[in-house]
């Protein structure tokens, strides 16, 4: 394919280009300047040109639960927000666990995908904490990351082996933070609104006190480690301070965690049952905070579709979890571009630079030679966002009807057009 | 003057003017009660059918006979017997009940929201007869009815709330409630029981037991709910009686003309000594009368804004 992206505004954190420019695209590689014929010339004028997003944790549900998702309507709705990338988390059926699995992944990805696609493999065998998975050979089918995401690792010897183990190829545990015993069966913050509403409550505590073992297995060992989706200021203030400590601990958040508190569960409505749970307007300050002070190394969705079935029901029985490939992008630069005035660039490191140097991906760049994963987005006109409309198989969301800026024009992987409003 | 909305799912909802509206209704219905010919026309021609998901003698038993006493077709279904033990959900439960043309649906359920769940998808109106940990309405409307009987009103009374305040929806409920009515709640129970940021309802959190009933007007203890404690909150019924449960010596401790409350049913011994739940100051078994008169007042002005409609 050669393509010309031409007249567009062009942020590319990695090379510090912030202005207008245009792009072209030879094959599968971003390419020098040349002259036609052009297989397509997509007009940018008035458009954002990024470095394609990648999101590095959501969950494809394939293989084993394809009625919520799979790799083909999941990437549909990935490319529809704009990404180029995404990380899945094991925590399919059966687990990503074994080498078998992540080839299934990654070939149904290549064969069906509108997205790169690449697997995380689960820590332990069947995501039960108790005995190393093969991380290995996964790594030789490709796996980008090993987390147990859904489960926590509640060992914390096994927590510290699997740091040291998946060092060996190179890989980052990404750590899902929550004490089980704290957590108790809770099933939203816990504070004075699960206490309205007679909810069982899930404190902070919950998050904090395993963040707080593993920033010190992370200094002990020397060796990195990666928070997932964290929700509350004590995990912003603790891996704020590691950091200043040189401790190798780095964090992401989901747009959820700055655009929503608790009090959207109010009313029971299923749609804010997330895990980590929705928490206070503090926290939500917190979490921008440490966003925009580059203590949160980046934005990730969670992507957690789920069918009606399982999430329109009593608030207590309904799944935890958000949709959030198509509304990332929007959330993100209505709430801290629009809002706080983040710069531009700033959120493309966010949510395209770091996710890329996390998992090692060789992306989030527009550089000659770098593969050619490129978004392009509409941020002067307002859009309503209908969940109706989503490409996911899944509408369990609670951004239906919100009013964003950051509608995608166009998702260009490896130089193929995977998504486009400009037809 | 009408109810505001089709249910009662709760007393935080509710105005001050709609519970008062509720308990001078009740304060009517009363009379029918006592008055040896317990039939009024009210509910003729209409159905109420009673959807339990949890146990219960009292409630059950009050709205079934508030329902008949005011002439209605009542029908009720356990969860044994029903098609919920064949895996149907709650949604569609309910909409089969209102699909047999159903004017009220009297709903318990142990989970918190239940009844707001299934409220916008049936157009009967539904009552919440007690919703995981939430809300227990009309046990806080048959209490504060049972205070106002005897005190004349709530404003300014001094009320100890003692015990399980985290599981308890008769405590949310009464919260809510007699917030709205002037009294002053304290609240009083192991600290594990004690939910995060109650506060903010405006009960004040008393450091023991003692505490909170120096003075009171009114000692409602609650019942231990083992049933929805999931982990170790206290060591032993022992303990929890000796320095949570209300006796002669923390009955001492409160107004000469106390009332001593409890939702019922007791377990004594534990949340009270037997001597306190049978003196003088006890009116457990006028809360069980009012309860009858407060379910009818709930039905008949829903039933009233129905046909409003």
């Amino acid at each position: 394919m050669k393509l010309l992206i031409k007249n567009g505004y062009v942020v590319d954190p990695v090379n510090s280009v912030n202005g207008a420019a245009d792009i072209y695209v030879n094959g599968n590689k971003i390419s020098e300047p040349f002259l036609d014929p052009y297989d397509k010339i997509i007009d940018a004028s008035g458009k954002y040109v990024f470095p394609g997003l990648i999101d590095a944790h959501c969950h494809l549900r394939d293989p084993g639960f394809e009625y919520r998702e799979d790799i083909e309507s999941g990437t549909r709705s990935a490319a529809k927000g704009g990404f180029t990338s995404v990380a899945c988390m094991p925590n399919t059926r059966p687990v990503c666990d074994n080498a078998a699995v992540v080839e299934y992944i990654r070939s149904k990805a290549k064969r069906t995908g509108k997205c790169n696609v690449f697997p995380i493999g689960a820590v332990s065998k069947g995501q039960a904490g108790e005995e190393l998975a093969e991380i290995g050979l996964m790594a030789s089918e490709g796996i980008v990351a090993v987390s147990d995401d859904g489960s926590p690792v509640s060992n914390a010897g096994l927590m510290m082996k699997a740091m040291k183990y998946a060092s060996d190829f190179g890989l980052t545990v990404i750590s899902h933070c929550e004490d089980m015993s704290l957590a108790d069966g809770g099933q939203m913050n816990e504070g004075h609104v699960s206490t309205m509403l007679g909810l069982r409550g899930i404190p902070a505590a919950a998050e904090e006190v395993m963040i707080a073992r593993d920033i010190l297995l992370s200094s002990y060992t020397g060796l990195p480690v990666h928070i997932a989706h964290i929700s509350t200021k004590g995990s912003v203030d603790m891996i704020r301070e590691a950091k200043r400590k040189g401790i190798r601990v780095t964090c992401e958040t989901c747009p959820h965690y700055f655009t929503l508190t608790e009090e959207a569960c109010i009313g029971f409505d299923p749609m804010a049952k997330v895990n980590p749970p929705l928490r206070t307007s503090d926290d939500v300050s917190a979490i921008i905070e440490g966003l925009f002070d580059g203590t949160i190394d980046m934005i990730v969705t969670d992507h957690a579709p789920h069918h009606s079935d399982e999430k329109n029901k009593e608030f207590a029985l309904a799944n935890n979890g958000i949709a959030g490939f198509e509304t990332a992008f929007g959330l993100a630069f209505t709430y801290l571009v629009r809002e706080e005035g983040m710069p531009v660039n700033k959120l493309i490191s966010l949510m395209s630079v770091n996710p890329s140097d996390l998992l090692k991906l060789g992306r989030g760049e527009l550089s000659i030679g770098s593969p050619a994963d490129i978004s392009i987005f509409d941020v002067d006109n307002e859009y309503v966002f209908d969940r109706n409309k989503a490409s996911s198989k899944s509408r369990n969301t609670p951004f239906d009807g919100w009013k964003l800026y950051g509608q995608t024009y166009a998702t260009i992987v490896g130089g193929n057009v995977t998504y486009d409003k400009f037809r | 003057m009408n109810l505001k909305c089709k249910d009662l799912l709760g007393l935080r909802e509710l105005s001050e003017e709609e519970i008062m509206l509720i308990l001078d209704t009740a304060f009517v219905m009363k009379n029918v009660l006592v008055s040896g010919n317990k039939k009024t026309a009210h509910l003729q021609g209409k159905s109420v059918v009673t959807l339990f998901y949890e146990n219960s003698t009292r409630t059950r038993l009050s709205f079934e006979m508030a329902s008949k006493f005011m002439g209605a077709s009542s029908a009720n279904i356990s969860t044994t017997g029903s098609s919920v033990n064949k895996g149907e959900n709650l949604a569609d439960t309910a909409m089969t009940i209102d699909a047999m043309a159903t004017d009220i649906i009297v709903m318990r359920h142990p989970v918190s929201g239940a009844p707001h769940y299934i409220s916008d998808k049936v157009g009967a109106s539904v009552v919440n007869a007690g919703d995981g940990m939430n809300e227990h309405p009309t046990q806080a409307l048959l209490d504060m009815m049972t205070i106002i009987e005897n005190k004349k009103s709530l404003s300014g009374l001094k009320v100890a709330i003692v015990g399980d305040i985290y599981h308890s929806r008769v405590a949310r409920s009464n919260i809510w409630g007699m917030a709205k009515l002037g009294a002053d709640v304290y609240i009083a129970g192991p600290s594990t029981m004690i939910p995060v940021g109650i506060e903010m309802t405006g009960a004040k959190i008393c450091s023991n037991v003692q505490e909170a009933c120096e003075g009171a007007d009114i000692i409602m203890a609650l019942r231990l709910q083992t049933e929805r404690q999931k982990s170790s909150l206290f060591p032993s019924i022992q303990e929890y009686s000796r320095f949570f449960g209300v006796d002669d010596k923390v009955l001492s401790l409160a107004r000469n003309d106390v009332m001593v409350m409890h939702p019922g049913p007791c377990n004594h011994g534990v949340e009270m000594t037997t001597s306190v739940y049978e003196s003088d100051a006890s009116y457990i078994n006028e809360q069980v009368t009012n309860g009858v008169a407060v379910r009818m007042a709930v039905l008949y002005l829903l039933n009233s804004r129905r046909n409003a409609l």
